[in-house]
């Protein structure tokens, strides 16, 4: 019995931490946020390099084949530099609907080329998962029609893939005529999201995905990705609190020897220790023990928003006014958490799914 | 990442599972101490099943100590009605205690007939005047002979009134710094000049005393370590105490009695797990309880693979599990309304009072073992690194 992370994974986490602390500063982050995009694309390829677009797409297809630990490992670690790159939903979600759910050509036609580093793909399940502003999408006759919201690492990707109410899954190239793209710009800087109309757009069905088993695969992979990357963004707020809180100094004394500050560090570390383990148990069971998946990632997704949002304020406060600026640019980390919350439900929305999981509702 | 705990334990839980099924009916009657009782306690240890990793010379199984082995009796256990090995104090705290810091007589003396449960220990920590602060403590104790003399005052002293032997802190060197001034003696209950009072709390009953000690004598030989280290060696054992308060696998059996009694208690003829708001909290502390059974799982891999590090994991376990139990109780509450209130025979009441009972007893246990403000110290102290409050001159 051993419950962690093995030396691989370990050493991965640390060559993606290296990798953005020296390709990925503070200052770069800064620039990506001030529309300096390229910047991005640089810190993007860097990614690719490390095989990270590759990760869980099956060997056969030219991809690493590694399991959702490694893939919560690689969520953290991006979550912890806010890396201005696609991740969970161009690089985990979609190979992984390719995968379950589409057929010997569409798999061998994508998941080459999204391990390759040649293709991103957006994601919008938005819909399937709440619709806003009666957004949705209906296919007939070949063609897709409607709009999707918050489409997640969809600016400037190839194709989309897109669920309608019922679950089933399509891909659209990002080319074909009759689709209107408008960016939407959340507090998040460092990632983007789009807004995607679409009139009569010729759309790839995924065969496999007409039963909802493949799109809650895909959402609980997602819902995992997004509370990993909280995961390692809050840990970087609370060692960022820690350290300033050893610097600053205030009536003669360091700030981090009053018992206000220690509680405020203290309570976050409370929260947020177990949430490691919680985002490893939720990838073990993705991996492992399929009839407990779901429940768990409902249930991690919606813990570690919660705990996100408090470690996310509390760790603002224990910078004081420094906290409050772009100097510092702590709300980087702050509105990173803050999106991660929303998309793929937000905690009541998935705590309600988890409830009918559990067969509450009868 | 590894949760199976092997074939290699399928033969061992087999066993652990038809020795509960021969043994499933077994009945405890009578009090503390009694004869029935203390033969189920022999049973257990002769099985392996308690004091398993204790050496047989002091009344223990004499078994290897495998953590996993300790984890699939804890589970069948668990799942039995079976009645399970006696706790308290006494094997919890001062066992472990006397096994690694107490002499071979005191060993052979006090080990077995406390792990029989022939001797129930009581502990002599806080008093009225020192309880976060326990290292001011002021009661004394001066050798006299070959007698140590106490005298002083001791509170929350838990189960006295049941007890044969006290592990009690006195202050031995007056002129030493607080906390080297300290020694840990053992203190027989039926002692002259202990006058012992108990404190009526707020769930109603009375689990704690205050004792009055007026020059009670014991033995010299009565210390364990030296003297002047009691500190260091009830800090040993506190670490027991704080690991044992809060554990989420307990908590899970409480949750699904709560979730059962959410779709029995209904509001207006509408199920009160029906209710929105009421049903989120449920799920809600549901997610809280699934981190610290995560949680749980690592400090468990860290005891079986010594290289792991899970020392944060470990120092939040007591302030995250007791709030967390607390709040389950009271969500009870707010869903029975009302009726939540009553607690003493009514035709209304639920679950004996249950719900309640513990409410209470959890706020005590949010206050005792080191209060969860006093873990909060400890957590950013000793895992995050946080300098101490500065000492006031004097103090």
């Amino acid at each position: 019995m051993y419950f962690g992370l093995s030396e691989e994974q370990k050493s991965l986490e640390e060559n993606i931490h290296r990798f953005l602390e020296d390709n990925a500063s503070l200052d770069v982050i800064k620039a990506v946020a001030n529309g300096e995009s390229e910047k991005a694309q640089q810190v993007h390829q860097g990614i690719i390099d490390l095989g990270l677009s590759g990760l869980v797409v099956p060997e056969e297809y030219g991809g690493l084949e590694l399991n959702m630990l490694f893939a919560t490992v690689v969520a953290s670690a991006l979550g912890s530099g806010t890396a201005p790159v696609p991740y969970a939903g161009s690089y985990v979600m979609a190979p992984i609907a390719i995968n379950l759910g589409g057929d010997e050509q569409q798999k061998s036609n994508w998941l080459p080329k999204i391990a390759g580093g040649e293709c991103v793909i957006g994601v919008g399940l938005s819909e399937y998962v709440g619709a806003r502003e009666d957004s949705g999408i209906e296919f007939s006759n070949g063609k897709l029609s409607g709009r999707c919201l918050f489409l997640i690492d969809g600016k400037d990707a190839d194709a989309y893939l897109l669920a309608d109410k019922s679950g089933q899954l399509f891909l659209v190239d990002s080319s074909s005529s009759g689709i209107t793209v408008t960016e939407l710009t959340t507090v998040d800087k460092t990632r983007t999201s789009i807004e995607l109309v679409l009139d009569k757009v010729d759309a790839e069905i995924l065969p496999n995905s007409s039963n909802k088993e493949v799109i809650e695969k895909v959402l609980d992979a997602g819902r995992l990705m997004l509370a990993a990357d909280t995961v390692g963004a809050a840990q970087v707020m609370l060692d960022k609190s820690v350290a300033y809180s050893l610097e600053r100094k205030q009536f003669g004394r360091l700030i981090g020897s009053f018992q206000a500050v220690k509680h405020m560090c203290a309570e976050m570390a409370a929260e947020l220790e177990p949430c490691h383990s919680m985002i490893w148990h939720a990838a073990h069971c993705q991996d492992k023990v399929p009839e407990e998946a779901r429940l768990m990632a409902c249930q991690t997704k919606a813990h570690v928003s919660e705990v996100g949002k408090q470690v996310s304020k509390t760790a603002t406060e224990v910078h004081g006014g420094m906290g409050f600026t772009d100097e510092l640019g702590l709300h980087y980390w702050f509105k990173r958490i803050g999106l991660n919350r929303q998309l793929l439900g937000s905690p009541e929305l998935i705590r309600e799914e988890a409830g009918k999981l559990q067969g509450f509702d009868q | 990442m590894d949760l199976e705990y092997g074939p290699q334990y399928d033969d061992f839980r087999a066993e652990v599972v038809s020795f509960i099924k021969e043994n499933e009916k077994t009945k405890l009657t009578g009090p503390p101490r009694s004869e029935s009782r203390v033969e189920w306690q022999q049973k257990l240890i002769d099985n392996g099943y308690f004091a398993r990793s204790i050496p047989k010379e002091y009344g223990g199984y004499g078994g290897d100590m495998d953590i996993i082995k300790l984890r699939i009796i804890a589970e069948e256990f668990a799942k039995s009605p079976i009645p399970k090995p006696a706790g308290g104090q006494g094997i919890q705290m001062l066992v472990p205690t006397l096994l690694s810091l107490g002499t071979e007589e005191q060993k052979q003396e006090y080990i077995k007939p406390t792990l029989r449960g022939e001797i129930l220990w009581c502990q002599g920590y806080s008093e009225p005047n020192s309880g976060s602060d326990l290292a001011s403590l002021q009661t004394k104790a001066e050798l006299d002979g070959d007698e140590w003399v106490i005298n002083g005052q001791k509170i929350w002293t838990s189960t006295a009134h049941l007890s044969q032997m006290c592990f009690i802190l006195v202050r031995t060197e007056p002129d030493a710094p607080k906390h080297q001034g300290i020694s840990y003696l053992l203190m027989p209950m039926d002692s002259e000049g202990i006058d012992r009072r108990p404190i009526k709390q707020m769930t109603g009953d009375s689990d704690f005393n205050e004792l009055f000690l007026t020059d009670v004598r014991i033995p010299a030989k009565n210390i364990v370590g030296a003297r002047g280290e009691g500190w260091k060696v009830a800090n040993a054992t506190l670490g027991h105490e704080r690991g044992s308060l809060a554990d989420p696998n307990v908590t899970q059996n409480r949750l699904n009695s709560l979730i059962d009694l959410m779709k029995n208690e209904t509001i207006d003829g509408q199920r009160v797990i029906d209710k929105p708001i009421f049903r989120d909290r449920l799920l809600s502390i549901q997610g809280r309880l699934m981190a610290q059974q995560s949680n749980a799982l690592r400090i468990l891999s860290s005891q079986i693979n010594k290289e792991q590090d899970a020392n944060l994991a470990k120092v939040i376990v007591k302030l995250q599990g007791t709030e967390l139990r607390h709040e389950l109780e009271g969500l009870a509450i707010d869903a029975m309304g009302e009726l939540g209130t009553l607690y003493e025979d009514s035709p209304h009441l639920r679950d004996n009072g249950a719900w309640q009972m513990t409410y209470m007893y959890y706020l005590g246990l949010i206050i005792g073992g080191g209060t969860n403000q006093i873990q909060k110290n400890i957590i950013s102290e000793r895992a995050l690194g946080m300098p101490k409050e500065p000492k006031i001159q004097g103090a």
